[in-house]
């Protein structure tokens, strides 16, 4: 038994030389070929014996080889009964095995040095007899146990004799190996019946192998048919020996494994059907990837963001209608009892026109969409419910949630990790080869996957683009900096502008003879801007040659300080408007005090009944002030009606109409309109999102006065997701140059949050600083607003809570509780930047390690000259006919590195693919022996072997 | 054969129903005597599962066993048993990487990866582009420079996609 002599080598040299095995095995394979294609077993025979350790092991391998062919043999053999041709059907053979033996050897290199018995059964795939071999690793210590572990060898030479008479090629070879394995079968046999007690438990383990075997055999990438005979095999096996060490357990253990595996289908299927039911629980996601599979993930960053807002303000609807209106409408005095809650008698004629009602005045002045509307009761309704507190609260706390929320999602999106563009290093690989989704059955959705593939396939070659871009870079930064000062001037005379003309309009607003523009001075001023500024901000940015990604960013931020002066003026005429209502509101207040007296006086008079009560005054008769809070938000609902309105009608005209008349005028005009001048629109994604930020802070500053504004803006909202869809799926072509949106909205979110700071500001002024109504509103007739909070600390909380409050409002406590913030955040600033800096570290060691690697495997395919050379001469040695005697060389480095698994079945491919492919390195174990034939080879069809000069340094053959 | 597949015996027989509802002329109800019926690509290729998907043609021929996309049952099973949600993530990319290697040398080369880009894109992409994205993607999974993809570079690429276990199987 040569094997035994192996393997006692083997252990001496280590574990070293096991992962040489393991390797040597890979190169094995191609040699099997090599010799079954030459017929010869002489040249292996020769090769193998004896030269030293290294070479020994190539014997066991050998042996290996034969085993491991053992069942391969015998299916072909089934295959093609009637022909016996064993050639033909090698070739397939040798393809399906290729990944088989690249994994046994990925999952040796790995398992080096281990030489656990779970490592044998994952390597079980890399040929049944490596097996043996460990058995007779162990079985240096016990020589008992090393026949025990043939016995599994056995059997399986057993079946290899009956594979091994059809194949007439592998016969004489195997003669050899058939008579050893044989040998150790009968010994088994004895021994089995012998039975000792160290027997039976090696027997158990045998099972207990087998058993896992069974367990895994589906994991293993044969084919169907060599699994089933294994599988038979194995079955058989531990059915005979199972039964004879009185393991009964087989029955129930395969109930409760299958038990286990049916449950644990149930459970997969219950996640994936939890994980279906999550994803139908997004709304609109449908719509937005059908957006961003044509147009790209910019556009549908938008569409995301529109989503994400409309969340935001469905919990804003909520808590200002469940806790202001809704009680309200319940529980508050109803239309017409008091005289805030009822139309004036001057206006009542006109008060349904629907002219009026679309200015909101009339009956929709007063109603409970607006601030004027709610009555300053303290408590409303059987449940005491503290209607002035809710509202002020829910003023404050609009803010407070909209803050919170904002600053969560940056947070979060900060933590999905800046995603610039940068994301992992297979890119394109996995784009490649990932993106398919097997699951799709459907021509619709396949379509659109062909087109969300391609789109992001473009998406990703931006960005390589972008990468790849050097050119001028003084010329570029002259550039760049040439164009922001062009933007600063004119963001800066555009803010002059509007600065000079509120200032004049101010003065207009004295005057009385004015024309109709200086009357519309601002607003057409504004608007030409808006329509001006933007196209030329573009046409500048076209200077600066940024990615688009990046530009799209510069764009938001230069058009959104240019709305901020549009912010600005509105606010301007607001707080104007807001003074000369006050001063009016303080003369109104004293006439209308003054004619209650008089109306109560009259009608004392009248009855000459100074004790009897008056009935009260008819509600709609009461002279009323102007309420300058329900102006305010008078003015921001028109405001935010009208954006609605714009924004449609651009939509429908500039992007509809524009594609109805491309589409159809095509046919008759002189030119091609689809492709020369109007074209179809692009989707406008800075104008969009910035739209929509704007409106965003018009509800904010304006929700505080007209609570309705928060249901106007939801219902706005909804329909243009569903609008903007349909336009722009069926109006608007794709981006010239499809790009990547940043994975995190975060630039969308900074906008908002700006918006959001700037909005809060009014407000939290006229909360704090402007008198309320006297006689609309919660609030009216306390001296501000917050008041109300005072009066609910005074009356409804225990005095305690007072005086506590008291205390926290003192000075003293506030500036250190402020220190103590400004502290905290730049104590957590620091670390964070820490993080960062650590984390970019991390990055940069990782892809250095990488690279590292790869050098490495490129270095050592580039040393190892010597074994590429060898391989490279492989082809043609297995066309060699008799073996020359073997060149003994000096091979330091033949210790094979990384040998590329499953090199060996290309090296077979090549021989019989008449080896035109460049792609020959073949295993790095070669051995020396076997390079003899080399030269002598019948010219070999790549040619590179041929010449005898095969020394080192030699190039790789291309 | 249940211990070989990720399948119950059910869902075995179920699927045999429709192996046999491919070709009700040719498949045989009964396997008792073990005949030998294989079906032809372009009967397998019209299953509705295998309908749209642009590597329908390489799937079934990786799967058979004359590489020519003609198969029995057994290898049948076998397909949507490796492409079941059960099967394990290196047996996956195994087979992944026979579907995606065109020419059958077990390399995912350039011409393999032009195929696929443009199965993938239905051609829309330039040649330009498809060179591009060939080159960076061999850039990026090839480990040891030999400018073609081997399973080693495969597996180490596919085994840190993220989504590739939930794209790379068919229910049936």
């Amino acid at each position: 038994m040569p094997r035994k002599k192996d393997i006692a080598v083997m252990d001496e040299v280590g574990i070293e030389v096991d992962g040489d095995m393991s390797d040597s095995d890979d190169g094995a394979t191609p040699r099997r070929g090599n010799r079954r294609g030459g017929g010869g077993r002489g040249g292996a025979k020769g090769r193998g014996r004896g030269k030293k350790p290294a070479s020994d092991d190539e014997d066991g391998e050998d042996e290996e080889d034969e085993e491991d062919e053992a069942p391969r043999g015998r299916r072909g053999g089934n295959r093609k009964r009637a022909t016996k041709k064993r050639g033909g059907s090698d070739e397939d053979e040798e393809e399906d095995e290729a990944p088989k033996r690249k994994r046994g050897a990925a999952k040796k290199k790995k398992g080096k040095g281990q030489d656990s018995d779970e490592e044998e059964e994952e390597d079980s795939d890399a040929g049944r007899g490596r097996k043996g071999k460990k058995g007779g690793r162990k079985g240096k210590k016990d020589d008992e146990e090393e026949d025990d572990e043939d016995d599994g060898k056995g059997k399986k030479g057993k079946g290899k004799d009956k594979g091994k008479d059809k194949d007439e090629d592998d016969k004489k070879k195997k003669k050899k190996k058939d008579g050893s394995s044989s040998d150790s079968n009968s010994n088994d046999d004895d021994e089995e019946e012998s039975m000792s007690e160290g027997e039976i438990a090696r027997l158990r383990e045998e099972v207990e192998e087998k058993k896992t075997l069974i367990a895994n055999i589906r994991n293993k990438p044969w084919r169907m048919k060599r699994r089933l005979t294994h599988l038979k095999e194995a079955q058989a096996f531990v059915d005979k020996f199972e039964g004879a060490l009185g393991k009964g357990k087989g029955k129930w253990a395969r109930k409760w494994y299958a038990y286990k595996v049916m449950m644990t289908k149930k459970w997969i299927k219950f996640q994936r059907d939890f994980e279906n039911f999550r994803t139908a629980c997004i709304p609109w996601e449908r719509k937005i990837k059908e957006v961003e599979s044509h147009f790209g993930s910019s556009v549908a960053s938008y569409f995301i963001f529109l989503r994400w807002m409309y969340g935001m303000n469905l919990v804003l609807f909520g808590f200002t209608f469940g806790l202001v209106v809704i009680p309200e409408v319940l529980m508050g005095l109803p239309y017409g009892s008091i005289p805030r809650k009822t139309v004036p008698r001057a206006e009542q004629e006109t008060a349904q026109d629907y002219s009026v009602l679309m200015d909101f005045n009339g009956y929709c002045k007063y109603s409970v969409l607006f601030y004027g509307y709610y009555n300053d009761q303290r408590t409303i309704g059987l449940l005491k419910f503290r209607l002035p507190l809710a509202y002020l609260m829910v003023g404050i706390g609009t803010f407070g949630y909209s803050l919170m929320v904002v600053i969560r999602t940056m947070a979060k999106n900060a933590d999905v990790g800046g995603g610039d563009g940068e994301e992992g290093e297979f890119t394109f690989a996995w784009k490649m080869f990932t993106s398919w989704d097997y699951l799709i059955g459907n021509a619709e959705t396949a379509d659109n996957k062909y087109a969300s593939i391609t789109t992001s396939f473009k998406e990703s070659i931006v960005d390589e683009q972008e990468n790849q871009k050097d050119e001028n870079i003084h010329l570029r930064r002259f550039l760049r900096v040439l164009a922001n000062f062009m933007i600063i001037c004119s963001l800066g005379g555009s803010g002059y502008l509007i600065y000079f003309v509120v200032k004049r309009s101010q003065e207009f607003a004295t005057r009385d003879d004015l024309s109709w523009y200086e009357k519309n001075e601002v607003e057409i001023i504004m608007s030409l801007l808006g329509l001006v500024c933007p196209p030329l901000f573009e046409t500048i940015a076209e200077l600066e040659d940024y990615h688009p990604r990046i530009a799209l960013k510069w764009q938001l931020g230069r058009i959104f300080a240019l709305f901020l002066g549009n912010l600005y003026t509105f606010l301007f005429a607001l707080f104007d408007e807001v003074n000369t209502k006050l001063e009016e509101e303080q003369a109104i207040k004293n006439a209308s005090i003054w004619a209650m007296k008089e109306y109560y006086a009259n009608f004392s008079r009248l009855m000459n009944d100074s004790e009897a009560t008056p009935p009260p005054m008819d509600p709609s008769d009461v002279i009323r002030g102007p309420c300058w809070e329900t102006a305010v938000g008078i003015e921001f609902v028109k405001l935010t009606v009208s954006d609605i309105q714009v924004t449609y009608l651009t939509i429908l005209i500039g992007d509809f109409a524009r594609a109805v008349i491309v589409r159809f005028l095509n046919y008759c005009w002189c030119w091609d309109l689809e492709a020369v001048y109007p074209s179809y629109g692009e989707f406008d994604i800075s104008g969009n999102v910035l739209g929509l930020v704007f409106n965003q802070g018009m509800i904010w500053m304006g929700a505080f006065y007209a609570p309705g504004l928060v249901l106007i803006n939801v219902l706005r909202l909804l329909s243009s997701m569903y609008y903007q869809c349909w336009a722009v799926m069926c109006t608007n072509v794709p981006h010239e140059r499809v790009f990547k949106a940043s994975k995190s909205n975060n630039f969308y979110m900074g906008l908002l949050l700006l918006i959001l700071f700037l909005s809060l500001l009014p407000v939290v002024y006229t909360i704090m600083t402007l008198p309320p109504s006297f006689d609309c509103g919660p609030f009216s007739g306390k001296a501000k607003m917050f008041d109300v909070i005072m009066e609910t600390i005074d009356l409804d909380l225990p005095a305690f809570m007072g005086t506590l409050f008291s205390y926290a409002a003192n000075p003293g406590l506030i500036i250190p509780a402020v220190l103590l913030m400004v502290l905290a955040i730049y104590y957590l600033n620091s670390v964070s930047e820490a993080y960062k800096n650590s984390n970019n570290e991390l990055k940069k060691k990782m892809q250095m390690a990488r690279d590292e690697e790869k050098n490495r495997r490129n270095n050592t395919d580039s040393t190892n000259q010597v074994m590429k050379d060898l391989e490279d001469l492989l082809p043609n040695r297995s066309l060699a006919p008799p073996p020359e005697e073997p060149e003994p060389e000096p091979e330091p480095e033949v210790k094979p590195t990384k040998t590329k698994p499953g090199k060996g079945v290309k090296l077979e491919m090549d021989v019989t693919l008449a080896s035109a492919n460049p792609n020959a390195r073949g295993p790095g174990g070669r051995p020396p022996g076997p390079r003899g034939p080399g030269p002598g080879g019948p010219g070999g069809p790549g040619g590179p072997g041929a010449g005898p000069g095969r020394g080192r340094g030699r190039p790789p053959p291309r | 054969m249940q211990d070989c597949t990720f399948f119950t015996r059910k869902e075995i027989l179920r699927l045999h129903g429709r192996y046999h509802e491919l070709a009700p002329h040719l498949v045989p109800m009964d396997y008792t005597n073990d005949p030998e019926c294989k079906l032809p690509l372009a009967l397998i290729v019209n299953m509705p599962e295998l309908k749209e998907n642009p590597f329908r043609n390489r799937i079934v021929e990786s799967f058979s066993e004359d590489g020519m996309g003609n198969l029995s049952f057994n290898e049948f099973v076998d397909m949507f048993s490796v492409l079941s949600e059960m099967a394990p993530r290196e047996l996956k990319a195994i087979y992944a990487f026979k579907i995606y290697d065109f020419n059958v040398d077990n390399y995912l080369c350039k011409e393999d990866l032009e195929k696929t880009l443009n199965k993938l894109t239905k051609e829309e992409l330039t040649p330009e582009e498809v060179e591009l994205v060939c080159e960076k993607s061999i850039e990026e999974a090839d480990l040891d420079g030999d400018n073609k993809l081997s399973f080693a570079d495969f597996e180490n690429m596919i085994t840190r996609a993220p989504d590739f276990l939930s794209t790379f199987h068919i229910r049936i």
